[in-house]
């Protein structure tokens, strides 16, 4: 049997990063074919050159054994090559049968019935004329999934599918991809969560540090031997969040009720939630939720007066971010370049981007020495990969930049501390290091509220859970007598009333 | 074969250096070419246009004279374009301040107090900044455009020049013609280069550049306006106030311009008189971003634009070029200039399409 797809010492290089070094891999018709890897290990580059989105370096791609030189999208999907993103590209002012119209030729009426016919046949139920803005993340990756079909690939490329999914839309769309490879679709999914893999995949392709480190059958290993050849070594043990007791309210807030101007913004109504100093408070939730909102609130980017938010002891409605960073709060928000850090300014700029309060600043002097002190005891205590203070923010990847912002924050030893997913993009090695960290002020007995879209790091860290859901906020679940389901229940808003849970 | 800009991991120091002299070269070679299609000599132009102006004492001492009101405005639009705030009404800050100061000789052409002079420095710096807080209160109350309201103040600012020269403040002996009284010695500045009209506003211009480098490399205030401009999400995540960057912005360029519009009519003219206004607020804007909105790149800069200013006059007599040419040159600089600047942060990348 030839196979569909085979790699044979595929490279890519960028810049200074060997993203992808002599990369074989072998996609058998039919298969559900798992590409795992951590943050970083090359699975993007090496989707991309597949789908003729970049082109490898060295190396040959053959496709049923004919070798291609894919140099753009539309020339994998005329082979049968389809691919759904993580992020999507879809239009949220135009309706379903718009967005799909603008890649798949055919007319209106025609693309409608057969959008149906797709939807009744794999489980794939959306409304062709419904706005995409309208739609949930689970329906909108649902017609990102059709707008592949339509075109009749033989593999279906899927780009970390779950992450954006509450945990009951996930056992949905495996249905789909199980019927869909009973059609002998061949499916790439690309994921670092083991127990996915586990259930979905029959051959799993392990990737790291831009080369291939096993092929196995999944089904056949436990999730400890996948974590040690994705990352090397054996999964970091759970952290022990001991129990201790709490102290005073750090952080209040009381019927929070907040209206987007933004139409395709969330508007949040009657949250309220407390994080006391010693306890770490999680809200769980996927984004789009209103996180972005909430957080903004609560660091104050966005001001809204009245006494709904108290921060230390404070009504804070009316107060700046500046005040509020004086009282002894830090903030570390999820857009790195532009918001967390300057990317044209170097590093030791970007510490004096919120750490002026730390004797970096005299008389209005900046002041050069501490300054360079400050960013280099970040650079070490974080292990922050790069040439030094003076290198730009930019230069750095993702997960490291993520370090240096975690660094600089809790270096300030802040009284109240909101992280907005703290761990993404970041290797397992230095998240779990990140955790730790935050364990350890909450003993020390900081006050620390995360947003987070990973459940299990919340699970791993918080004392106490809430959800967010369409701008409303779940009751506060003790980690200790949650489970998972029952936060999955709250994720799509099928949670109980909070009159019965209160 | 497609061509396409990569991102520099960092910007190329090399390519910041090359820039403005591959910029000027350019400059010249596409003005050679307009040159001899309009008829004219290339060459005479071209020396008279860059080459006069050092010939002579009295050329290099006009250069110097252009270069203060240059310079001074463009180190206080440039602090502005840092952090983003398009003060673009640099023109009308300057008349404004020239008005303001005169104001004091006007009424007392017979003054001989020594506080006249820095009174009317005040007053014309004072004036310019309060022109350009007009811009800040309209972008920070409504969210009006500053690029806009700047712009139109400008306008305003030379018809309220027009009406006082045509009226209450025109000359009553005068000749009809559209000027002021002369002003008294005591509202005149000291001139600096004995035998030259050059006089302190140069210093004036020069100290500014040491306060501007100062701020911008030195003080915490300086950093914050340059986080606005160059990640205003940056900028509102660490606390720093989009409003006060804002009023300082337009505060210090109108403050700039309004001393210059005063050194005007204290120096070289004398008077007030129409010709206050031959754009020096618009030109200070192609002065700031030549320089590439550092301090001392805007000293070089403003230096380049004067003998050019200089130059052009000249060639308008002994090349007889329109001076309209003179205006294309700076705007084939600034062209060639801002299209070079893209290569400081991006190469130049061919890719040739690999055969199957």
């Amino acid at each position: 049997m030839t196979a569909l797809l085979s790699l044979q010492s595929v490279s890519k290089r960028y810049g200074a990063v060997q993203a992808n070094a002599g990369i074989n891999l072998v996609v058998d018709p039919g298969s559900i074919h798992a590409i795992l890897g951590e943050n970083g290990a090359g699975k993007s580059t090496l989707m991309k050159l597949i789908y003729g989105v970049e082109s490898p370096d060295a190396g040959v791609i053959l496709w049923k054994g004919q070798p291609v030189n894919l140099s753009s999208p539309a020339e994998a999907r005329a082979l049968g090559i389809g691919m759904v993103f993580q992020h999507f590209s879809l239009f949220e002012t135009l309706t379903v049968v718009q967005n799909i119209a603008l890649i798949v030729p055919g007319r209106k009426t025609d693309l409608a019935r057969r959008i149906r016919t797709l939807g009744d046949e794999f489980g794939l139920n959306v409304d062709p004329e419904a706005m995409v803005h309208a739609l949930s993340v689970g329906e909108r990756q649902r017609v990102e999934i059709i707008r592949c079909l339509l075109l009749n690939p033989e593999l279906l490329i899927l780009d970390e599918p779950t992450s954006v999914l509450p945990p009951q839309s996930v056992a949905r769309l495996f249905e789909t991809l199980r019927a869909l490879q009973a059609r002998g679709v061949a499916i790439l999914f690309i994921s670092h969560k083991l127990e996915e893999i586990k259930e979905l995949c029959d051959t799993a392709t392990i990737l790291r540090g831009g080369q291939v480190t096993g092929r196995v059958d999944p089904r056949g290993h436990s999730a400890k031997d996948l974590a040690t050849l994705m990352i090397g070594r054996a999964m970091p043990p759970p952290l022990p969040a001991t129990v201790q007791a709490v102290g005073e309210v750090r952080l209040e807030l009381s019927g929070l009720d907040f209206v987007n101007d933004d139409p395709f913004g969330v508007s949040l109504s009657d949250i309220s939630l407390r994080v006391h100093s010693g306890e770490i408070v999680g809200i769980a939730g996927i984004s789009g939720n209103g996180q972005q909102e909430l957080a903004a609130l609560i660091s104050g980017e966005v001001v809204q007066p009245g006494d709904m938010i108290r921060m230390l002891g404070h009504a804070v409605g009316a107060v700046g971010v500046a005040q509020r960073r004086k009282m002894g709060f830090a903030f570390v928000p999820e857009e790195r370049l532009g918001r967390g850090a300057v990317p044209e300014m170097s590093l030791a700029d970007n510490a004096l981007l919120t750490a002026h309060g730390a004797g970096l600043v005299q008389n209005g002097f900046i002041r050069r020495t501490p300054e360079r002190a400050y960013t280099a005891a970040c650079i070490a205590r974080y292990d922050v990969r790069t040439p030094g203070p003076e290198a730009e923010a930019g230069a750095l990847s993702g997960g490291n930049l993520q370090k240096f912002i975690m660094g600089r924050e809790m270096m300030l030893e802040p009284k109240l501390l909101l992280v907005s997913q703290p761990t993404w993009g970041v290797d397992i090695g230095a998240a779990t290091d990140i955790r730790q960290r935050l364990v350890a002020m909450r003993n020390a007995g900081a006050a620390i509220l995360v947003i987070s879209e990973e459940l299990e790091e919340l699970f791993q860290i918080c004392d106490r859970l809430h959800v967010l859901h369409k701008g409303h906020l779940s009751p506060c679940l003790p980690t200790h007598a949650t489970t998972v389901e029952e936060v999955g229940t709250y994720m799509i808003g099928a949670g109980k009333s909070p009159e019965v849970a209160a | 074969m497609k061509i396409s800009f990569i991102r520099r991991e960092r910007a190329s120091r090399t390519a910041m250096l090359v820039a403005p002299v591959a910029a000027f070269a350019c400059a010249i070679v596409a003005s050679v070419v307009l040159f001899t299609l309009l008829g004219k000599a290339p060459g005479q132009a071209l020396y008279s246009l860059l080459l006069e102006p050092f010939l002579t004492w009295y050329n290099f001492s006009e250069v110097l004279l252009k270069m203060a009101p240059l310079l001074l405005i463009a180190q206080g639009l440039a602090i502005g374009f840092r952090a983003n705030v398009f003060n673009i009404g640099a023109e009308g800050q300057l008349i404004i301040g020239a008005i303001a100061a005169s104001a004091l000789p006007v009424w007392y052409p017979q003054g001989d107090s020594a506080f006249m002079l820095p009174a009317m420095l005040l007053m014309g710096a004072g004036a310019g900044m309060a022109w350009a807080g007009i811009a800040a209160l309209f972008r920070t109350r409504f969210n009006a455009n500053e690029i806009l309201v700047t712009l139109m103040l400008s306008l305003i600012a030379a018809q309220v020049l027009n009406y006082l020269l045509l009226g209450p403040w025109k000359d009553p002996h005068g000749f009809n013609f559209p000027q002021s009284v002369m002003f008294p010695d005591a509202a005149l500045l000291p001139i600096l280069l004995p035998g030259t009209r050059v006089n302190i506003s140069l210093l004036f211009a020069l100290i500014a550049s040491v306060l501007a480098s100062i701020l911008m490399r030195h003080r915490f205030a300086g950093f914050q306006l340059l986080v606005g401009g160059l990640a205003p999400r940056a900028a509102r995540y660490a606390g720093f106030s989009e409003a006060r960057a804002i009023w300082v912005s337009l505060l210090l360029g109108g403050l700039a311009a309004g001393l210059a519009g005063a050194a005007e009519v204290a120096g070289p003219l004398g008077q007030l008189q129409r010709s206050v206004s031959t754009g020096y607020g618009y030109s200070a804007i192609i002065v700031a971003y030549l320089g590439g909105l550092n301090p001392w790149g805007i000293v070089i800069s403003a230096f380049v634009m004067s003998v050019i200013y200089i130059g052009g006059d000249n060639a308008m007599v002994s090349a007889d070029l329109p001076i309209a040419a003179v205006w294309v040159f700076q705007g084939l600089l600034l062209c060639f200039y801002l299209a070079g600047l893209t290569f400081i942060r991006h190469r130049v990348s061919f890719i040739r399409k690999a055969k199957p």
